[in-house]
């Protein structure tokens, strides 16, 4: 210790990192831009930069008799959309999302609901544990669990014998269109493994938006002379929307976009996945891909856009 | 609800179980098939019961090999998202700046969009651009979609963590990089590690964008694919299921413990 006191204000120190760090508490904004840059060029680049070659390719077009891209601005690749083997496949996927949306917001909301009100401590850990182990459990290893359970020789049809409900079982695949040989071949069973797959991604927004519903409002519903029934419609469920919708965003992009469900458990029909693999892959016409491509974009466009509208992002 | 009881209605309660039985209960059957002593077809019940495929799958080079890529991809996947997400969540959280909500909607979008758009994207880019597929371009399709896992980590993190932290900490005369190690890193640890262990979890599992981006290498979920595709040795598929669901649990119920106390953090009341 020296004589003199301490001085006030600290010396400024050396180096080269000392002088970094003051020069970004100086300029906020350069260390801001530093931080930026690499996310940015990464994904800006890297990923944006392959989406828009991939939408610049679906407006080529393939030229029949070499096989060949013709690099020509041309939009008669879409116009092969809306050939009737084309349309159809977009239509059945459309469908087959918007169903498994449905069914999944149905069996997600007491699961939700459940989790949200009434479970408590250790219970509610269960809960939560309980819907993100599926979730992030193997998406493969689920396919195949559900390739073993629908196999004609499979745990199901079992049941059914078991039960005598082989009647039921082999009326319900002797449908024409959604029925088949087994339930693993028929659109049944793409249905029921889309929705086991994609039903925690309904239910963790669907909570989160529950969570937010007081509880003195439920009460309060009730003590104004509201039924149950009266509660849930004009109370809980409008309050839940946001988070349903939100859940319906994954459920209804991830349908759009799958092609290993329907390849693994399914009839040999395509969905709009499957065409596009085809389409770059053993067809070798990647215009039609991409052009494929562009379509579940722009039904996800449209679907975010009035999903803002009524508010899901802030329930994500 | 008239009356105040706390008790869940038996139907709402039957209808959450059911729920959460129908989500487990397929995974469990797994379990039951990998000691399965039928080879060639999805018999149930299975006619008995053998340890015997352990021993062969252990012996199988071909999964080996498949794990060991998934692993090393997995592993360098998650540091890049680790640094490029950690990177976003703490500009967009601490400053506000012009086009703020495009950067969030940037990070978000290669798992917003189906798979499948952002591995044929990928590919057709790699093509025009006449990149060989290694393991480094799956590497490079994997990063692109684990930052978001990341970054989602992070920006909650930030979110909890107190400015008023760092501002003592330069305050009390330390520099950028001392705040950062000492003050801002020990906040933010366990959402990194959180993060960085879903990362690992979404790339190990990847298969749609791999189909895409992978020559002729082949990850685990490349493996298992086209033995659902093409199965060869049905047993030795049902043990890797087995053995995959076992491990993927971990990282989950760990990353679980490490996010749940984030509320009792210091500084955390703002």
């Amino acid at each position: 210790m020296s004589a003199s006191p301490s001085p006030a204000v600290l010396t400024g120190k050396s180096g080269l990192l000392t002088a970094a760090s003051d020069l970004f508490w100086r300029r906020p904004g350069l260390l801001l831009v530093l931080m930026l840059a690499p996310p940015l060029l990464w994904l800006g680049v890297i990923y944006i930069g392959s989406l828009i070659a991939l939408l610049l390719q679906s407006f080529f077009s393939i030229d029949e008799f070499s096989g060949l891209i013709v690099y020509e601005f041309t939009l008669s690749t879409y116009k092969q959309l809306l050939l009737a083997a084309n349309f159809d496949i977009i239509l059945r996927t459309v469908v087959m999302a918007s169903l498994v949306t449905i069914t999944s917001a149905i069996l997600a909301f007491p699961i939700a609901y459940y989790a949200a009100r009434y479970a408590q401590g250790k219970w509610k850990a269960l809960f939560y544990l309980g819907v993100m182990l599926p979730l992030w459990s193997s998406y493969l290893v689920k396919i195949y669990a559900w390739k073993l359970i629908l196999a004609k020789e499979g745990i199901l049809t079992w049941a059914f014998e078991k039960l005598h409900l082989s009647w039921l079982l082999d009326g319900v695949l002797s449908l024409p269109v959604i029925g088949g040989n087994s339930l693993s071949v028929s659109y049944i069973g793409t249905f029921i493994v889309f929705v086991y797959i994609w039903l925690p991604y309904m239910i963790l927004p669907t909570q989160a938006a529950l969570e937010r519903v007081p509880g003195n409002l439920i009460e309060a519903a009730g003590d104004l002379g509201a039924t149950p029934s009266q509660t849930f419609r004009t109370v809980i469920l409008p309050l839940a929307l946001p988070g349903i919708i939100a859940g319906s965003i994954f459920t209804f992009s991830l349908t759009l976009g799958d092609y290993i469900i329907p390849q693994i458990v399914g009839s040999s029909r395509l969905f709009i996945g499957q065409a596009v693999y085809t389409q770059q892959g053993t067809a070798g016409n990647v215009p039609l891909a991409a052009a494929f491509s562009v379509v579940p974009i722009l039904i996800m466009a449209l679907y975010l856009w009035a999903a803002k509208k009524k508010g899901a992002f802030d329930a994500l | 609800m008239h009356s105040r009881s706390n008790a869940a209605p038996l139907a709402l309660k039957l209808a959450a179980i059911g729920g959460l039985a129908f989500l487990h209960l397929p995974i469990l059957l797994i379990f039951a098939y990998a000691f399965t002593t039928e080879e060639k077809s999805y018999q149930w019940p299975p006619p008995g019961f053998t340890t015997q495929w352990f021993g062969i799958a252990w012996n199988r080079p071909d999964v080996w090999e498949a794990l060991s890529l998934s692993v090393k991809v997995g592993s360098i996947a998650t540091v890049i998202a680790l640094v490029l997400g950690t990177l976003c969540a703490a500009a967009v959280s601490r400053t506000k700046f012009f086009g703020r909500e495009a950067i969030s909607l940037l990070v978000i979008l290669p798992i917003a969009l189906p798979g499948i758009i952002t591995g044929i994207a990928l590919r057709s880019a790699f093509s025009l651009l006449d990149i060989p597929f290694s393991m480094w371009t799956i590497i490079l399709g994997h990063a692109t979609f684990c930052v978001v896992v990341v970054y989602n980590n992070a920006v909650a993190r930030f979110r909890r963590t107190s400015g008023s932290l760092i501002e003592a900490s330069y305050d009390l005369g330390a520099d950028g990089f001392q705040t950062f190690r000492y003050v801002i890193l020990p906040n933010i640890a366990t959402a990194l590690l959180a993060g960085g262990m879903l990362a690992f979890a979404l790339s190990f599992d990847e298969v749609i964008v791999t189909t895409f981006t992978g020559g002729q290498q082949s990850t685990l979920p490349i493996w298992m694919l086209e033995e659902l595709i093409r199965p060869r040795q049905r047993p030795v598929t049902n043990v890797v299921a087995m053995v995959v669901v076992l491990v993927t649990f971990l990282p989950i119920l760990a990353a679980y413990y490490l996010t749940r106390d984030g509320d009792q953090i210091a500084g955390s009341g703002k």
